[in-house]
C-alpha cells in the first residue's frame, strides 16, 4: 500500500473503529476498541521508515489543495508523539478493559469516545494547515472532556465542564489568530510566513495563537484546569492525557512559532521562556504541598511542560532534541505514575500519601513504578528524562544562556524534593495511619502494563541515538526561529 | 467605513462575553457568554480579510461555516455535562478558582480528613468492581 493511504489510516481506523463501536451492541464495544487500539500503531513501522528515510509523507485530501482542502503531513515530530500516544494507548488497556467491562456504568460511552480520542490526537499531528489543526484540537478536547466526566462523581463533572470551558476560550482566541494571519497572507499552511513586525496583524495574530494553545496545553498561568481534571480521570483517561492530549497542544504552539512564525521577536521567546521557568517552579511547590497522589502527579505536569517551554529561547536543532525527548520520556513516565495511583486507589481505597505508608510491602510493584517514573522526571542519569535535560542543557551552554542553566540544573532538585516526599511518606515511613482495608486486586498485567512504561522511560537513556538522529533530521523550520 | 463599525461591535462583543465568562458562575451564563465571544470571532473572520477583486473571498466563509458546526456541536455537547452536573449536585455552578472557600479547603486538606473536591470519589472507587 502507499504510504499517503497508511497515512489516512492512522485516523480513519480509529474513527471508523468508533463508529462501529456505536453501532454495536453494548458487549461487542470493548473488543472492538480494544481491537483498533492495538491495530493502528502498526501502520506506524512503514510509516516511521518513510520518515527516516527522509521521505515527503503528505496528502492532500481528495485532490483539494489547502485552503479549502485537508493537507496533512507526517513529520519526526508527529512520529515521536504518534509512537508515545501508541505505546501509552496499549499499555493503558488492561486498566481500562478492566475498568469499563460491559455492565459497568459509562462503559457504554467509553469506548467510542477512547477511540474518537486516538482519532483526534493522530488528526492533529497530521494537520499541515492551521484551520485543520483548530479542528482537530477542538474534537480531542470534547473526546478528553467526555471521558473525564466518565468518573461520574460531582468533582470529575465540575472539573470536565471547567476544562471544556477553559479550552474553547482558548480554541477561539487561537481561531481569531489564524483568521488573522489568513486575512494578512491568504493561506493557512502551516509554512506560510506570518511575518510579525512588519505585518498589521502579525504580532496579534501570533499572540491569540500562542495563548490559546497556552490554555490547551495548560500552561502556567493558564493550567487552572489541569489538576483537577488529571486527578478526577478515570486511571487509564489520566494516562493518555498527561502523555499526549496536553503535549498535542504543545507540539501544535512549537509549529505555530517555528513553521508560521518568521523570526517572532526575541523578547517573546524569552518571557515564553520565563513563564516556562515559573511554571517548573510553581508546579514543583504546588505538588510538594498536595496531600493526593493524584495531584501530586497532576502538578507535576504543570512543573514539566515548563522545560517544553524553554525551547523557544534555545531554539537550535540540540534545544529541539532536548525539548523533543523530554516530550517522549515524560509521557512514558507520566502515564506509568497515572496507572500505577489509579492501581493504589482501588486496592487501597485512598490515594492520600499519607495514609499509605507500608506501600513497598503490599502493592511493590505499584511503589517500584512510582520510584523508576520518579527517577525519570528527577533526570538522574542513566534514565531517559536525564538525556532531554542534558541536551537542554547543551544548548544553553552553546549559546551562554546562563540563566537557562542553571534554572535546568535546579530543576531537578525540585523535582526530586516532590518525588522523594512521596517515597519517603509511603516506603520509609511507620505504618501509625495506614488503610488497613484492602480491596480486590486488579489483575497484575495493569501492574505490569505500568512498570513496563516506567522502565521504557528509564531504559530510552541507555539508547537515546535513534530517536534524537530522528528529531535532529526534523528541526522545525530548519532550526530558525529566535535566535537570541 | 462600514467594516470599521463591525470591528468595533465585534470587540464590543467579544468584552462583554469575557466579562460574563469570567464573573458568571452559573454555566449556563458562562456558555452564553462563550457563544458571544464566538459570535464576535465569526463576525471578525468575515469582516478582516480584504474582497478579492469585489468579490468576497470564500476561504473565510468556509471557515467561519466550519467553526459555526463545531461551536454548536460543543454547546450541545456542554449542555448535556451540564445537566448531569446538575443531576448530581442539585444546582449547576461551578465555584471560581479564585473561590477562598476552595483554597482554604486545599490547605486544611494538605494536613488531614476528607477532600471535598474530591467528593468521598477515594471511597467510592474501592467499591467498584
Amino acid at each position: 500500500m502507499s504510504q499517503p493511504a497508511l497515512l489516512t489510516g492512522l485516523v480513519l481506523v480509529p474513527l471508523l473503529a468508533a463508529l462501529a463501536a456505536v453501532a454495536a451492541p453494548a458487549g461487542a464495544r470493548r473488543p472492538i476498541a480494544v481491537a483498533a487500539s492495538i491495530a493502528w500503531p502498526w501502520l506506524l513501522i512503514p510509516l516511521g521508515g518513510g520518515v527516516v528515510r527522509g521521505d515527503e509523507l503528505s496528502l492532500a485530501f481528495g485532490g483539494w489543495a489547502p485552503p479549502l482542502g485537508i493537507g496533512w503531513r507526517l513529520d519526526a515530530l508527529g512520529l515521536v508523539l504518534m509512537s508515545v500516544h501508541a505505546v501509552v494507548g496499549i499499555a493503558a488497556l488492561p486498566s481500562a478493559w478492566q475498568r469499563f467491562a460491559p455492565g459497568a456504568p459509562d462503559a457504554v460511552a467509553f469506548w467510542p469516545l477512547w477511540l474518537i480520542l486516538t482519532a483526534g490526537i493522530n488528526l492533529a499531528l497530521l494537520a499541515a494547515d492551521l484551520f485543520n489543526l483548530y479542528v482537530a484540537l477542538e474534537l480531542t478536547t470534547l473526546a478528553a472532556v467526555a471521558l473525564i466526566a466518565s468518573e461520574d462523581s460531582i468533582a470529575a463533572l465540575t472539573a470536565a465542564m471547567r476544562y471544556l470551558l477553559l479550552a474553547v476560550a482558548g480554541s477561539l482566541m487561537y481561531v481569531l489568530g489564524v483568521g488573522l494571519v489568513y486575512a494578512e497572507t491568504g493561506s493557512l499552511a502551516m509554512g506560510t510566513a506570518v511575518a510579525s513586525g512588519t505585518a498589521a496583524f502579525g504580532n496579534t495574530a501570533l499572540a491569540l495563537m500562542l495563548t490559546g494553545l497556552m490554555v490547551k496545553a495548560a500552561i502556567f498561568p493558564l493550567h487552572v484546569w489541569l489538576p483537577g481534571a488529571y486527578r478526577n480521570a478515570p486511571g487509564p483517561v489520566a494516562a493518555v492525557l498527561s502523555a499526549v492530549v496536553g503535549k498535542v497542544a504543545l507540539v501544535a504552539m512549537w509549529r505555530v512559532w517555528f513553521e508560521a512564525a518568521v523570526d517572532p521577536p526575541a523578547a517573546l521567546a524569552t518571557l515564553l521562556g520565563g513563564i516556562g521557568a515559573v511554571a517548573i517552579g510553581y508546579g514543583a511547590l504546588m505538588a510538594y504541598v498536595e496531600p493526593r497522589l493524584q495531584a501530586v502527579i497532576a502538578w507535576s505536569s504543570v512543573s514539566q511542560f515548563g522545560f517544553l517551554l524553554l525551547l523557544l529561547p534555545l531554539a537550535g536543532t540540540m534545544a529541539f532534541q532536548g525539548a523533543g525527548f523530554h516530550l517522549l520520556t515524560h509521557g512514558l513516565a507520566k502515564a506509568a505514575m497515572f496507572l500505577a495511583a489509579a492501581n493504589i486507589v482501588v486496592v487501597l481505597g485512598s490515594d492520600t500519601v499519607r495514609h499509605l505508608p507500608g506501600l513497598d510491602k503490599r502493592m511493590p510493584i505499584e511503589a517500584f513504578t512510582l520510584a523508576l517514573a520518579g527517577v525519570t522526571l528527577i533526570g538522574l542519569p542513566p534514565s531517559g528524562g536525564f538525556t532531554g535535560k542534558w541536551m537542554l542543557l547543551n544548548a544553553a551552554w552553546d549559546q551562554q544562556g546562563w540563566f537557562w542553566l542553571i534554572l535546568i540544573a535546579l530543576s531537578g532538585l525540585v523535582s526530586a524534593a516532590y518525588v522523594f516526599r512521596i517515597l519517603a511518606l509511603t516506603c520509609f515511613h511507620p505504618a501509625r495511619r495506614a488503610v488497613h482495608a484492602l480491596h480486590a486486586r486488579p489483575p497484575m498485567a495493569t501492574s505490569l502494563a505500568a512498570l513496563l512504561l516506567a522502565l521504557a522511560a528509564v531504559m530510552i537513556g541507555l539508547y537515546p541515538h535513534p530517536v534524537l538522529d530522528l528529531l535532529g533530521q526534523g528541526v522545525p523550520g530548519g532550526g530558525a526561529g529566535a535566535s537570541p | 467605513m462600514s467594516a470599521a463599525i463591525l470591528v468595533f461591535a465585534a470587540a464590543a462583543i467579544f468584552g462583554i462575553g469575557a466579562y460574563g465568562l469570567l464573573i458568571s458562575r452559573h454555566v449556563m451564563r458562562k456558555l452564553l457568554a462563550l457563544n458571544l465571544m464566538l459570535s464576535a470571532v465569526f463576525l471578525l473572520l468575515i469582516v478582516v480579510p480584504a474582497p478579492i477583486g469585489g468579490q468576497p473571498d470564500p476561504v473565510p466563509q468556509a471557515l467561519v461555516l466550519t467553526g459555526i458546526v463545531i461551536a454548536v456541536s460543543t454547546t450541545a455537547f456542554a449542555l448535556a455535562l451540564m445537566v448531569r452536573l446538575f443531576g448530581k449536585q442539585g444546582h449547576a455552578s461551578i465555584p471560581s478558582d479564585l473561590d477562598p472557600r476552595v483554597w482554604r479547603g486545599r490547605w486544611r486538606n494538605s494536613r488531614d480528613g476528607p477532600d471535598p473536591e474530591r467528593n468521598g470519589a477515594g471511597a467510592a472507587s474501592g467499591d467498584k468492581p
